[in-house]
């Protein structure tokens, strides 16, 4: 189990390596994470990993350019923790989780 | 014979990010019966009640979404005179010749104002559905694997202009508007559902400002509790499930949508009413009874509705 740390909110969750960040994070139980299609298809679930590893599945690059994925810009459906992560949310993710 | 001008939906090319993956989904949870691989590495699969070689084309790219969805026609006559209807109309097609896909003839493709390929062809090979043409036996081991639908049943495309998508298709491919829902103002159709045939769709459009994006690619299934049982299948395998089951109030087809493991979605569907070219006036949803449009019983336009496509 990893910990990954949520940097606008403060929050943290707990992730196994086979689970997927949206994964994790839905476990937070906060209303409004925004699940999509849960496949790297639909883009609604992008976050930001500023520290940590992690592996990753294909994603759609109508939503991650190859200039996203360098600067650790994801889909949290597509990542799987590999140490702890801190990660800053996103487009969608930031509007839902912005909402105390 | 009733039945002229453009037939029914014939495929559907899905862009996957990992092929196998999605061969996995489609022939192994799906239960869609794998009929042939090309040159390109696409990978071809039908129903198992579909006569025709294919349904349902897999390519791998790097994005996920729908590279066209094509339409069989009567005949070549049919598909030579909708060529010149179409272009005389001011759209430019383009023909692709026979045998690009493996098993299909020459296919029209044009561009939709939605930012849609669409195709129409006239051949593709008859492959069957198993159960031979004589004494045939009502079902086969095929239909009982995975989730098994009867068909590739029709589309929902979201696009922008979709008052002249709806003028394509009904006055230039003969498709009459069997349903709709209006725009907030009531000055428009936000959403269309059109129909070639006796049913309540063979393509459907939602007004949406991306061009070219995939909403759903539905699977007819015989019964609800087929219907039913294909969500357990799904759970089984956890495909994750975006709505239902339940009963859309638009078609009264009653449903699941779930997504494919690149997130395109698709439906698994029964049910809905038979409607005639003669009905004069479309069924209509005002923007405020939208909800019970997608989700009779429940009364809700879900969010990932309007908002999750590939």
């Amino acid at each position: 189990m990893f910990t990954v740390r949520i940097a606008e909110t403060g929050e943290s969750f707990q992730c196994s390596p086979t689970q997927s960040v949206l994964e994790g994070m839905v476990q937070i139980g906060r209303r409004g994470i925004p699940q999509g299609c849960r496949g790297g298809g639909c883009g609604v679930c992008k976050i930001e990993v500023v520290a940590g590893l992690f592996a990753h599945k294909a994603m759609s690059r109508s939503h991650i350019t190859e200039e996203d994925q360098r600067e650790g810009r994801v889909l949290a459906c597509r990542i799987f923790p590999v140490s702890d992560l801190e990660l800053r949310v996103l487009g969608n993710m930031k509007r839902s989780l912005g909402k105390q | 014979m009733a039945m002229t001008g453009v037939l029914r939906p014939g495929h559907a090319q899905i862009r996957v990010l990992d092929l196998e993956e999605g061969v996995r989904h489609y022939r192994d949870v799906m239960g869609l019966v794998e009929t042939g691989r090309d040159a390109q590495g696409r990978v071809y699969l039908k129903c198992w009640d579909e006569r025709d070689h294919n349904s349902v084309i897999l390519r791998q790219a790097e994005s996920a979404g729908l590279d066209f969805f094509g339409f069989k026609v009567l005949d070549k006559e049919t598909l030579d005179k909708l060529d010149a209807d179409l272009q005389a109309y001011g759209l430019k097609t383009e023909r692709i010749p026979a045998g690009e896909m493996l098993e299909t003839g020459e296919r029209v493709r044009f561009l939709l104002p939605s930012g849609h390929f669409i195709e129409l062809y006239s051949e593709k090979t008859t492959v069957g559905n198993g159960c031979g043409l004589v004494n045939p036996a009502p079902w086969s081991q095929e239909s009982e694997r995975g989730i098994g639908p009867v068909r590739l049943d029709h589309a929902l495309l979201y696009g922008p202009n979709v008052a002249e998508v709806q003028k394509i298709f009904t006055d230039v491919l003969g498709f009459f508007l069997v349903e709709r829902v209006l725009n907030p103002e009531g000055n428009a159709n936000l959403a269309i559902w059109l129909s070639c045939s006796h049913k309540v769709h063979d393509i459907a459009f939602a007004e949406y400002p991306e061009p070219g994006k995939l909403h759903h690619c539905s699977f007819l299934m015989e019964t609800w509790e087929e219907v039913l049982r294909a969500g357990d299948i799904m759970s089984m395998n956890k495909v994750p499930v975006d709505i239902g089951p339940t009963r859309h109030g638009v078609t009264r087809g009653c449903t699941i949508y779930a997504w494919d493991p690149s997130g395109n979605r698709f439906e698994t569907f029964m049910g809905g009413y038979q409607p005639y070219p003669d009905y004069k006036e479309p069924l209509t949803w005002t923007f405020d009874n939208f909800g019970q449009g997608l989700d009779y019983p429940q009364r809700k336009l879900h969010e990932t509705f309007m908002t999750v496509v590939s």
